[in-house]
C-alpha cells in the first residue's frame, strides 16, 4: 500500500451506501457468492488468477446465475473480483465488482434501471452535475448508440467488418471509447454475434447480441447481457472459448460443469451486469488513477 | 526482445532499423477483449514522435541503446577525437553529429554520448562551460540590465549574445543546451 486517500475512501463508502440503498428499495436481495471456485467463465480474453488448483473469480457470474436457476428473482453482489495481468490508470488485478441480476426484465430495461441506479448513488455521494477531468458530465443524460453505428460514425468501418479483419479491438480502444459518453452515460448496445460472450442474440436481428456496455468520460464501466438461457449453445461457445485458448497457450480451464447442469435444468429469462465500482468511484472523486480511490 | 507487457515509459526499442524512446504508455482493455498496449514513442534520432498500439502476442525488438562517458581530447582538423577515459580508446566524432556544441567543446571536459549500434545518435556536454569574449562593443558602463542583449564572439568565432555590460576579456558562464548566456564568471583583467 503506498498512500491512502482516507477523503475519497469516505466518498466511496457514500456512495456504496447509496448503492445498497438503491438496490434494497428496488426489491433485490444482498448475496455473497465464493470468490475461490473450481472454474472460471470461459472467456477469451479473461485471464484468472490461480489459487491453489482453484481460481480467483473473475467475476461472481456464473455463481450468481446458479443462484438464478435455483429461484432467485433480482439479486445484487458487491465484492473483489481478479484478472491476471491487468494493470494500469484504470485496471487492477483486484478491483471491486458490482454485479446483479433481474429476472423478466430485458437488457434494454435493464439499462434504463441501471442509469436511475448510477445518478442517484452520485447524487446521494453529493456530486451532480459530475465534473471528471475537467469535462461536466450530467448523469441524468443518457444516450444509445449501437456498436456498428459507433464504428461507423468515429471509425468510418462497419463493426461487422472491423470484427472480421481483426481491428475491432483496435479501433474500440482508439476511436470508439474516447467518444463515448462524453456529456454523461452512453449506452453502447448489441455487440456483433461473434462478441456476444454469455449473450443471447436478438431475435429482432441475429447478427447482433444482447450485450451493452456503458461508458462515462470514455471509461469503460460495465457490461450486461440479456442472458443466453439455451444450455446447447452455451455449451458450445464455452468449448469454443477454451479452444481459442488452448491454441493460444493460455491457461486451460476445466468446464463450469455445476453451472452448466443449472443452466440445463432451466434458466428464467433474465439480465444481468457487472459494473466496475472502482471506476465509478473514480468518476465520483474525479480521479485519474484507479489507485486514488481504493486501497 | 521484449513481448508487449514488458513496454513502458521509458524503454527503448528498435523499430524499422531506427532507436525509439516509449514516452506515454497506458494498458488498455475493452472488458471482454484484448489487452492493448497504447505507446506514444519518439525517434531516438530524429525527434519524430509517433503513436503505437501492440497486441499482447507481439514482439518488441530491443534497441541497441548505451549510455557512455568520453572525455573530449582534441579535433584532428576533419573529426573531433573523444577518448575513455578507462580505456583510452578514441572516437571520432564528425561536425554534423555534433553541429553548434562543437563550439563548446572544452578539452578533457567529460560528454555523456547517446551510442545506438555503437554509433552516437546524441551527446551531451556539460550544461555550463565558461568562455572568454574576445571581441563584443565596449560594454556600458553601469547598465546592469540584463535583458537588453548584443553580439559576442567567442576566441573560437562562435557569436553568442550577451547583456550590454559585457567586455572584451570578461569571462561569461554559457548553457551549451542553447547556447545562451547564463552569467558572468569574471571581468576583463587591467
Amino acid at each position: 500500500m503506498t498512500s491512502v486517500n482516507l477523503q475519497n475512501l469516505a466518498r466511496r463508502s457514500v456512495f456504496l451506501r447509496a448503492v445498497r440503498d438503491f438496490f434494497y428499495r428496488h426489491g433485490f436481495i444482498e448475496v455473497e457468492t465464493p470468490v475461490k471456485i473450481p472454474a472460471p467463465a470461459p472467456e477469451e480474453y479473461i485471464e484468472s488468477v490461480r489459487a491453489e488448483g482453484d481460481f480467483l473469480r473473475t467475476s461472481p457470474e456464473l455463481a450468481m446465475k446458479e443462484l438464478v436457476c435455483a429461484g432467485a428473482g433480482k439479486i445484487f453482489q458487491i465484492g473483489s473480483a481478479f484478472r491476471a495481468g491487468e494493470h494500469g490508470r484504470r485496471h487492477r488485478e483486484e478491483f471491486t465488482i458490482l454485479e446483479y441480476y433481474a429476472v423478466g426484465w430485458n437488457y434494454r430495461e435493464l439499462a434504463v434501471f441501471t442509469a436511475k441506479m448510477i445518478a442517484s448513488a452520485l447524487a446521494a455521494a453529493g456530486r451532480v452535475p459530475l465534473i471528471y477531468r475537467g469535462e461536466v458530465l450530467d448523469p441524468d443524460w443518457v444516450e444509445y448508440i449501437t456498436v456498428d453505428e459507433a464504428y461507423r460514425r468515429y471509425a468510418g468501418v462497419s463493426a461487422f467488418d472491423a470484427d472480421a479483419d481483426g481491428t475491432f479491438d483496435e479501433l474500440m480502444v482508439t476511436r470508439i471509447e474516447p467518444r463515448l459518453g462524453r456529456h454523461g452515460l452512453e449506452f453502447l448496445i448489441d455487440y456483433p454475434a461473434s462478441r456476444a460472450s454469455l449473450a443471447r442474440l436478438s431475435a429482432a436481428d441475429p447478427r447482433v447480441a444482447e450485450r451493452w456496455e456503458l461508458y462515462a468520460a470514455g471509461m469503460e464501466l460495465g457490461n450486461a447481457f440479456g442472458e443466453l438461457t439455451d444450455p446447447a449453445e452455451q455449451r458450445r461457445r464455452f468449448e469454443a472459448a477454451l479452444k481459442l485458448r488452448a491454441e493460444q497457450g493460455m491457461h486451460p480451464y476445466p468446464e463450469p460443469t455445476s453451472f452448466l447442469e443449472a443452466l440445463e435444468r432451466g434458466m428464467p429469462a433474465v439480465s444481468g451486469c457487472a459494473l466496475g465500482v472502482d471506476r465509478l468511484v473514480m468518476l465520483l472523486c474525479d480521479a485519474a488513477d484507479i489507485g486514488e480511490v481504493r486501497v | 526482445m521484449f513481448s508487449a507487457s514488458d513496454l513502458k515509459k521509458g524503454l527503448k526499442i528498435e523499430i524499422d532499423g531506427a532507436p525509439w524512446v516509449i514516452t506515454e504508455f497506458e494498458f488498455c482493455k475493452p472488458g471482454k477483449g484484448t489487452a492493448l498496449y497504447r505507446c506514444r514513442m519518439k525517434n531516438m534520432i530524429t525527434g519524430i514522435g509517433m503513436e503505437k498500439t501492440y497486441r499482447p502476442t507481439d514482439k518488441i525488438d530491443e534497441a541497441n541503446v548505451e549510455e557512455v562517458e568520453l572525455d573530449y581530447s582534441y579535433f584532428d582538423g576533419h573529426q573531433y577525437i573523444f577518448s575513455d577515459p578507462v580505456t583510452f580508446e578514441e572516437t571520432a566524432v564528425n561536425a554534423e553529429t555534433l553541429g553548434d556544441k562543437a563550439y563548446f567543446l572544452l578539452e578533457n571536459s567529460t560528454c555523456t554520448f547517446l551510442l545506438y549500434n555503437g554509433q552516437p545518435i546524441d551527446i551531451t556536454l556539460p550544461t555550463f562551460i565558461e568562455k572568454e569574449i574576445v571581441e563584443t562593443e565596449p560594454g556600458a558602463r553601469g547598465n546592469t540590465a540584463t535583458n537588453v542583449l548584443k553580439p559576442a564572439k567567442l576566441d573560437n568565432g562562435f557569436e553568442i549574445q550577451v547583456p550590454l555590460f559585457i567586455n572584451r576579456g570578461d569571462i561569461v558562464k554559457i548553457d551549451t543546451r542553447t547556447g545562451a548566456y547564463a552569467e558572468r564568471v569574471s571581468k576583463a583583467q587591467g
